[in-house]
């Protein structure tokens, strides 16, 4: 359940680093440790850079959210670019469209507790990430 | 156009990272440092990315760039100073960075590149490259 939540753009690269930058306070707020905080914007980092480039842009969506006792940071990446035909693919660690290193979301997916990939040819890809305190 | 300062040192070239790279500026960086090792005949770069809080694979493809980059043109390169959270995400990532020289701080880093730069001179003596 989420208990606050904001939306922050994504259409150009100084959203990206503006993205690391609200990611590093919600964590901050939440008191994450110091490693948990640099995986959480490292892990957005990534995927805010997935969607200018390779969904045309679109938002990040952060909230708090609780499970029982625990809370966390969610981070949702949303774009209505072309989409992702093979999800497994894309998964894999150096497997790249655009001559980068292929660790974008594989890499991200290690960095994280949860991930949740949903992306529709055509139409768009979300990603969603959470952090557990 | 914003960019990062590259100080000349003798035969080396020391950057500080101090903010928040955006992807142009890394990119930049880049290409900055390639003319000036060039321009310079630097035997050695230091890079001190003891303020960084993150480095993420675009930052990281930049770093090893910057490595493979100097290595042609004859220069060693050297990170300094990485935050051990930033260390450990980074290897979590995929991102080994084997390809780069690290040292603890910049003290350390400047003595790889004196040794490397001695080193490389000796060399050159024993193959009579030089007078
Ligand atoms: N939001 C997205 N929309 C469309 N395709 C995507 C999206 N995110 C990822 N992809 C596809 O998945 C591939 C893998 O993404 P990943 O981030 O792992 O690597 P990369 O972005 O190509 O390189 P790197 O992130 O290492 O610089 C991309 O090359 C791209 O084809
Ligand atoms: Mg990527």
């Amino acid at each position: 359940m989420a208990s606050r939540s904001e939306v922050h753009p994504i259409a150009g690269a100084a959203d990206v680093v503006k993205v690391r930058q609200v990611a590093r306070s919600w964590a901050l707020e939440l008191k994450l440790s110091l490693v948990d905080q640099t995986k959480l914007v490292t892990a957005a980092s990534e995927l805010a850079r997935n969607t200018l480039d390779h969904g045309h842009g679109g938002t990040m969506r952060v909230e708090q959210v609780e499970n029982g006792l625990r809370r966390g940071i969610k981070l949702t990446f949303e774009d209505k670019g072309p989409g992702i035909p093979d999800i497994a693919m894309a998964l894999r660690d150096g497997y790249t469209t655009s001559g980068g290193l292929g660790l974008g979301l594989s890499g991200s997916r290690r960095l994280v507790n949860e991930f949740d990939i949903k992306s529709e040819v055509g139409r768009g890809t979300i990603v969603a990430i959470t952090r557990w305190k | 156009m914003e960019r990062i300062p590259i100080l000349k040192l003798g035969d080396f070239l020391l950057v500080t990272i101090q903010v928040d790279m955006h992807d142009q500026l890394a990119i930049t960086l880049q290409d900055d440092l390639t003319t000036q090792i060039a321009k310079h005949a630097s035997r050695g770069v230091l890079i001190d990315i003891s303020s960084l809080e993150i480095v993420d694979s675009f930052i990281g493809r930049m770093l090893a760039n910057i490595a493979a980059m100097s290595k042609v043109l004859d220069a060693q390169t050297v990170l300094t100073g990485m935050q051990p959270a930033v260390a450990i995400t980074l290897v979590e990532l995929g991102m080994s960075l084997s390809g780069i020289k690290t040292a603890l701080n910049v003290e350390r880093g400047m003595e790889i590149l004196r040794q490397f730069s001695d080193q490389s001179y000796e060399l050159q003596d024993a193959n009579g490259f030089q007078e």
